[in-house]
């Protein structure tokens, strides 16, 4: 009835587990039952659950990517830590077993649900607003993408109490993936939250990629695209390429471990090189998809807040071009020790290297966008300069990686954990605060407070080099990634540091808490009436803030690249006012679809964990039949009048005169 | 070589490095004892100071560009429509690729030399040691000597080594960081890796690549002696040893996965037991009777001797 779920599978005897888990329980039955006081399920449902507005998905994502994020850090804690205590001659808290499904969960954490939802909120979020459209594409594919994620994530965070996780690091090579070396469940609960995260994912890179190529506002061509809607462009046609080899693998890893196939075992001709192959074919321009967005927000910053045009706007675009396409043949340099031969080594360092040009360049380029403007210090701005130190830092250890016999004595060792977080945390995390500081007047109509913003970033840098420097050094002395017990104690100094670095990135993470909250408090303070609190360039600025449901009252014409920047200079707003014609507009309705369907994959991925067939069948079937009676319905958009739009639209003109602008 | 005087020039730099950055530190850079781990330090140290060219002047930019044109500064040019110039267009372009040029001709040429396959070349006569990841131990082999050993390996100081590297179970890397550069060790598969010591000197050996629960604790010590009849008395010791690894299911019983396994030595070690571990897995195997695969895995040996 229950496949191989029993009630042994819940970790009685783990306190650490049982009262995380309790905890998360807790907390968990503290909101709802506040959600039920104030009675405000149905709101919850109808506005924000089964929505298909952008907007709302968006800070749906940026949500779960927080609360993921103080899960991962915790994870992050719990490993400095035991490290510091190992080192010192101690058994420690954290016995292999445990300590094995931490760093395995905390990398698919911070890549899967911190990362990826941060970035792809901020897609949500910008590219409908920069291109000038109303929606995306596909609305309900976008809250379908968005649900799957969730579901995902929950079904890793169920991972925690009711059975194990993989204990074989973030990617879980093979053989020790495979069935004969890993029996439990952990590795099923990773390859079915990968496999739900992974087609959510790839559905958004499809949706993406359609509006971007199809709903630009009349006159948008190519090359008067804002950068950050050409990055993300990059990032989505990579997705579309390379999410699928992540589901094959999978699959392929699924039948092996299900159906006693040998893709990737050690007999009968499997052969686990491939799966290493496979996985970083998606695995390396993975890592682009993550950061190429993040170049756009910097580039968007960097020129707003310099008050300045973008510098070498043609050649950043060919540069990210280049990368896209770069980052499809570069993937053997994650197995240099592999033992090719010297030529297929140098052949993948070389193009790797490669890379470091067109990246070099863009540096650059902001560079020179700084260089005879305006800076004006907002905390955005020093997010990008902290980027650009640590971002530069990053990519020299990088190159340094992809020399061949480098790699040799570096890989696998703490340089190379070092190497990955100097350019994630650098450059993706550092990125997105920098993203969020910016467009948070967009969703919210208020500007979030500064002083805290500021605080934030001071601890995030200073604990971010605190943290991760004395990694490299420890890489050079040669350890080891991914050791719990019996470290060298020639390491501990180090360790300790590190791990001091780590609190203060807490506390970095504890100032945006307060920043939030704070904001939130005063926002009547710091309302942006103008829907341009930063003299934006963009489309996007050119709409109230919070953006209507409806984006823009009239698409707009855009003749230029700085499009909105260009209208500003000697307009009055108001003289335009009462020429304007309304016309109705078509919007999508919200559908509850995508939420049933990733109920019922979340279902069906812990059915499929457990082996719980009945379920497992009953699930998909369910999956496909909601699809089904989805693309029957016919009733999917509503109509906001003309009187209507007038209405919220006079109302944003007259918050613009009592801001003071003409 | 064309950088050979331009590699001692690096190498006093480098040296002038060290001093500075890693002064106190206890590192292997300084503590590197083969030829092979001095090159990759060295090759490491040369691509960093060559992409400090670059890090250093970004840095500075950063830093004093943004202080410089910082809003309150008033009094500094400010061109807001500016956003084009060929010249910096240029500059920006060209220095990243001369610098990863030189890195990827650097790269090209130290990757071949440095090809871990690549046999040592010294007066000394190398030695043939056969190393075997299990779960979670190192099981050396010295087929010349018909001796075998767990977790502990000794060789004269100056000979080259000659590993053949596999694995019994899942994927391992084999690493002495003082000697220089780690291999994976993959079941079904052998590496071979190449390495010298030239400072007499025990050395920590570790697994690279998570292999599981007793990863932490697949340590090994690498002993490098002076005289080579330092060597043969070990030898002899281990010769004497009584425990024997002349069947399979002996090699079976030490192959039990076990998290903390000291050092232990066997003498008369099955003939071809490397090879016998390596195609455990191959398909051959499931379909040949005994004495026809035997006589295979022989003719393999033979072809790759």
């Amino acid at each position: 009835m229950f496949g191989k779920l029993t009630f042994d599978a819940i970790p009685y005897h783990e306190p650490i587990i049982m009262i995380t888990y309790i905890a998360i329980i807790l907390i968990a039955l503290c909101i709802a039952s506040t959600i039920t006081y104030y009675k405000k399920w149905k709101y919850l449902w109808s506005e924000w659950f089964t929505t298909v507005d952008h907007k709302k998905i968006s800070i749906m994502y940026g949500i779960l990517a927080f609360v993921m994020l103080f899960r991962g850090f915790v994870d992050a804690i719990l490993m400095r830590t035991q490290q510091v205590v190992a080192s010192a001659g101690f058994k420690g808290f954290l016995p292999p077993h445990h300590y094995d499904q931490i760093f395995t969960a905390h990398g698919v954490i911070m890549i899967f649900f911190v990362a990826m939802p941060l970035v792809i909120g901020l897609m949500n979020l910008v590219i409908p607003l920069q291109i000038g459209a109303r929606d995306v594409a596909f609305p309900f594919l976008n809250n379908l993408s968005f649900w799957l994620n969730v579901s995902s994530a929950v079904l890793l965070t169920l991972s925690l109490g009711i059975g194990e996780f993989a204990q074989t690091g973030w990617l879980a090579y093979p053989p020790l993936s495979g069935i004969k070396y890993s029996s439990g469940v952990g590795v099923d609960y990773w390859i079915w939250s990968l496999q739900i995260s992974g087609v959510g994912t790839t559905l958004t890179g499809i949706n993406f990629l359609v509006t971007i190529l199809k709903m630009r506002a009349p006159g948008m061509s190519f090359f008067k695209m804002p950068v950050f809607t050409w990055t993300s462009l990059c990032t989505n046609i990579l997705i579309v390429i390379s999410f699928p080899v992540l589901t094959v693998t999978l699959v392929l890893l699924t039948l092996d471990r299900y159906f006693n196939f040998h893709f990737f075992t050690n007999d009968l001709g499997g052969n686990a090189m491939m799966y290493v192959n496979l996985i970083w074919i998606w695995g390396h321009p993975e890592v682009y998809i993550l950061v190429l967005p993040v170049f756009g927000v910097f580039s968007e910053v960097v020129a707003t807040f310099s008050k300045k045009r973008l510098f070498g706007y043609v050649s950043l675009v060919w540069a990210t071009l280049s990368i896209t396409i770069l980052s499809f043949i570069v993937w053997l340099h994650h197995f240099f020790t592999m033992g090719a031969g010297a030529d297929v080594n140098t052949f993948f360092g070389i193009t790797t290297m490669i890379i470091a040009i067109p990246t070099g360049v863009k540096i650059f380029n902001w560079l020179f966008t700084i260089y005879q403007g305006r800076v004006h210090m907002h905390s955005s701005i020093l997010w990008t300069l902290g980027f650009l130190v640590t971002f530069s830092i990053g990519g020299m250890t990088g190159v340094l990686l992809s020399v061949p016999p480098a790699d040799f004595v570096l890989h696998n060792s703490l340089f190379l954990v070092a190497h990955f977080h100097n350019v994630i945390i650098g450059g993706v995390v550092f990125g997105c605060f920098a993203g969020i500081n910016y467009w948070f007047p967009k969703l919210f109509g208020f500007v979030l407070n500064e002083i805290w913003g500021k605080r934030a970033f001071w601890f995030w840098i200073i604990g971010f080099f605190l943290a991760f420097i004395p990694l490299y050094f420890l890489g050079l002395m040669g350890m080891t990634r991914r050791l719990s017990q019996n470290i060298d104690s020639e390491f501990h100094m180090l360790l300790c540091i590190a791990a001091i670095g780590a609190c203060f990135i807490g506390i970095g993470i504890i100032c945006q808490v307060i920043q939030f909250f704070i904001s939130i408090k005063e926002r009547r303070h710091n309302l942006d009436l103008t829907g341009d609190p930063w003299d934006g360039r963009t489309l996007e600025w050119s709409t109230s803030s919070p953006a209507p449901l409806y984006n823009f009252a009239i698409i707009p014409k855009v003749e230029d690249r700085d499009d909105f920047w260009r209208n500003k200079e000697g307009q009055h707003y108001n003289k335009l006012i009462n020429s304007i014609n309304y016309h109705d507009i078509h919007m999508p309705k919200n559908t509850g679809l995508g939420f049933m369907i990733s109920i019922f994959s979340l279902f069906f991925g812990f059915s499929a964990v457990w082996h719980i067939t009945w379920l497992c069948i009953l699930s998909f079937l369910a999956i496909i039949i909601s699809l089904f009676i989805n693309s029957l319905n016919e009733d999917t958009e509503y109509t906001i009048s003309a009187e209507e739009i007038k209405k919220i639209e006079h109302q944003y003109w007259k918050n613009i005169q009592k801001a003071g602008l003409k | 070589m064309i950088f050979l005087n331009y590699n001692n020039f690096m190498k006093t730099l480098s040296l002038i490095l060290i001093f500075f950055f890693l002064n106190g530190c206890n590192n292997p850079l300084l503590n590197s004892h083969g030829t092979i781990a001095t090159e990759e330090y060295s090759l490491i140290l040369i691509s960093f100071i060559m992409m400090l060219f670059i890090i250093i002047p970004v840095i500075f930019m950063t830093i004093y560009f943004s202080l410089k044109y910082r809003s309150t500064n008033v009094n500094q040019i400010y061109k807001p429509n500016w956003c084009d110039s060929k010249k910096i267009e240029i500059v920006v372009w060209t220095i990243p690729i001369i610098i990863v040029s030189f890195l990827a001709f650097l790269s090209w040429s130290y990757t071949h030399k440095l090809d871990p396959k690549k046999s040592i070349v010294s007066l000394n006569n190398p030695i043939k040691i056969d190393a075997v990841a299990l779960d979670w131990k190192w099981l050396f082999i010295y087929p010349d000597y018909n001796i075998a050993t767990i977790n502990e390996i000794m060789f004269p100081v100056n000979r080259p080594i000659v590993f053949r590297i596999t694995s019994n179970s899942v994927m391992n890397a084999f690493f002495i960081p003082s000697l220089g550069s780690q291999i994976y060790a993959m079941p079904g598969m052998t590496t071979k890796l190449n390495l010298i010591a030239n400072d007499v000197g025990k050395y920590k050996g570790i697994s690279s690549n998570y292999s599981g629960h007793g990863f932490s604790n697949m340590k090994f010590t690498a002993i490098s002696v002076l005289k080579n009849s330092t060597f043969l008395d070990w030898v002899k010791k281990v010769q004497a040893s009584s425990i024997k690894l002349n069947t399979m299911k002996t090699f079976d019983i030490i192959s039990i996965p076990n998290e903390n396994y000291s050092i232990e030595y066997f003498s008369s070690v099955k003939k071809n037991l490397f090879n016998k571990i390596k195609n455990q897995y191959s398909i051959k195997h499931f379909i040949l009777d005994e004495n026809l695969s035997h006589e295979i895995v022989k003719k393999n040996f033979n072809m790759e001797k």
